[in-house]
């Protein structure tokens, strides 16, 4: 059974669909990369993987012992985080919020996992630096590391190249790869389909018309679909 | 100096006073970090400034106990701000400019039309900025100052982890299960709580000043967030005790003193903080 089913889903507000009649699955393991062009609709349907917003019709589930709240979610950045003092353990320490629900304060296991994590992505030695003070770069690290606190299966990362210069985007797609490779589901969603085609597993290509398929079917038609989707 | 400061805190009502300032003090500022990190400084001011309204009404029918209107008032306005934050005809900085000059003109209106005593400007600037209520305070508003301030103090404690989650990034929050709007609630009532308390200690129109110096003193000096907000607390505890006491030797207007001793302690700590060329 997949993780994630989304089956004649239409996504989008109070009832008026912006993406219509997606069928897909992810299964254990995939690296799935959600494309298309700004305003197509790609943040609508990550809001309603991550349950915030209810589909308009159709259905997304998750399965094979995924939760919903399981689903670690790297946001792109806000302009709150720009200047705001919290040290780099603070940040990832808060990927486990979810787990701890019903207590108030961190077990010694939550550090445990935090710190963990942290090596995982390099950036145990950064602990107690002030996040406001990291390059781009770094600090995507660490809000992947808070991702990883929260998940054990799947990642959903949004635009996480977004601002970052190509010698680091490289870096970071690596990182992600390298993580799909140890196990992890990945869902990415982004803008630049050229760089993200290269590692993902599967493309869902939200424009018209909407594409959904394996890495090798997208490249197979990919260029034909970009053309039209330019010119519509 | 000292003689006179000692016989002065003989007297049981400066001692109330030093306590209840130090424990408004002490509120405000942990929250005022959340509030400035959060872009929502105005909403101190705007919500001040509807307290202001509530206490005109309040006076005006003549009530022994204020906090009876002043209370849910202002917690429901804080809730319906907190509110507007998305997805609402009026945008949320228009509807704090809004409810709060709204509150500030019916209050001034209510307190003209049906004035109670001869000195009406003097009773307005005594609500605004605050002046000798702080000094006749008497001991069943002490009791009832200490136990909201330990509630206050009770639940940022325990609720310290995801205060600092929802204030970092609310959308990573929702996404792990956290019920982000319930913590909002909580943070909105506090709030609403903390400024009616204040009231008594600098006057409505100075609250938010209260809430934010601290807060940005310590954000010049500190790079993580349980720094920031210890610092805060302690320099607020710090400035408002030595501004009650300046204020009692010097005669000065208390609320406008602890603030003046605020903005003098963000212009150290800003310079301090350049001086080392960042944070710790």
């Amino acid at each position: 059974m997949a993780q994630l089913i989304a089956k004649d889903l239409c996504v989008g507000y109070e009832g008026r669909a912006v993406l219509r009649n997606l069928n897909f699955e992810i299964s254990a393991g995939d690296y799935l990369c959600i494309a298309g062009e700004n305003g197509s609709g790609k943040s609508t349907l990550m809001k309603t993987i991550l349950g915030f917003i209810p589909p308009v019709s159709g259905t997304i589930m998750t399965g094979d012992g995924l939760q919903r709240n399981e689903i670690g979610y790297l946001p792109q950045q806000t302009l709150i985080q720009k200047d705001f003092p919290a040290s780099v353990e603070e940040i990832v320490l808060s990927g486990r919020q979810g787990n701890s629900s019903s207590r108030f304060f961190y077990s010694r296991e939550d550090r445990q996992i935090a710190s963990k994590n942290m090596e995982r992505m390099g950036v145990r030695n950064l602990a107690r630096s002030c996040y406001r003070l990291l390059s781009g770069g770094q600090q995507q690290r660490v809000l992947l590391a808070r991702a990883l606190c929260a998940a054990e299966k799947m990642l959903l990362l949004d635009e996480p190249v977004a601002g970052l210069d190509p010698k680091v985007t490289e870096e970071m797609y690596a990182l992600v790869a390298g993580l799909n490779r140890e196990g992890m589901t990945i869902v990415m969603i982004s803008h630049d389909l050229d760089m993200a085609v290269h590692d993902a597993k599967h493309i869902l290509y939200v424009g018209k018309p909407v594409f959904y398929g394996s890495r090798q079917e997208y490249l197979k038609c990919g260029l034909s679909l970009k053309k039209a989707g330019d010119s519509v | 100096m000292t003689a006179r400061l000692l016989m002065y805190l003989g007297y049981p009502f400066v001692r109330y006073a030093l306590i209840v300032g130090v424990l408004i003090a002490l509120c405000s500022s942990l929250l005022g970090v959340t509030l400035v990190l959060r872009r929502f400084s105005y909403i101190g001011d705007g919500l001040s400034h509807v307290a202001f309204g509530a206490l005109a009404i309040a006076s005006v029918m003549n009530l022994t106990n204020r906090m009876l209107v002043i209370l849910p008032v202002t917690v429901i306005s804080a809730v319906l701000l907190l509110r507007t934050g998305q997805n609402t005809k009026v945008k949320g900085d228009a509807a704090i400019a809004m409810i709060s000059v709204g509150a500030l003109a019916f209050g001034y209106l209510l307190m003209n039309l049906f004035a109670t005593s001869s000195n009406l400007a003097g009773d307005v600037c005594t609500t605004l900025f605050g002046s000798t209520s702080i000094l006749t305070l008497t001991s069943a508003d002490v009791w009832i100052c200490i136990a909201m301030s330990i509630a206050v103090l009770l639940i940022f404690v325990l609720f310290y982890n995801k205060i600092f989650a929802v204030t970092f990034d609310e959308t990573f929050s929702k996404a792990a299960g956290v019920r982000v709007e319930r913590y909002n609630l909580l943070i909105a009532v506090v709030i609403a709580v903390i400024i009616v308390l204040a009231m008594n200690l600098v006057g409505s129109l100075l609250i938010s000043a209260l809430i934010i110096f601290p807060a940005l003193s310590a954000m010049r000096l500190f790079g993580n967030f349980k720094s920031v907000t210890v610092f805060s607390a302690v320099l607020s505890v710090i400035c408002a005790l030595s501004g009650m006491l300046i204020s009692i030797l010097a005669g000065t207007p208390v609320g406008s003193t602890i603030v003046a001793v605020d903005v003098l302690a963000f212009v150290l700590c800003s310079a301090a903080g350049r001086m080392r060329g960042g944070v710790l």
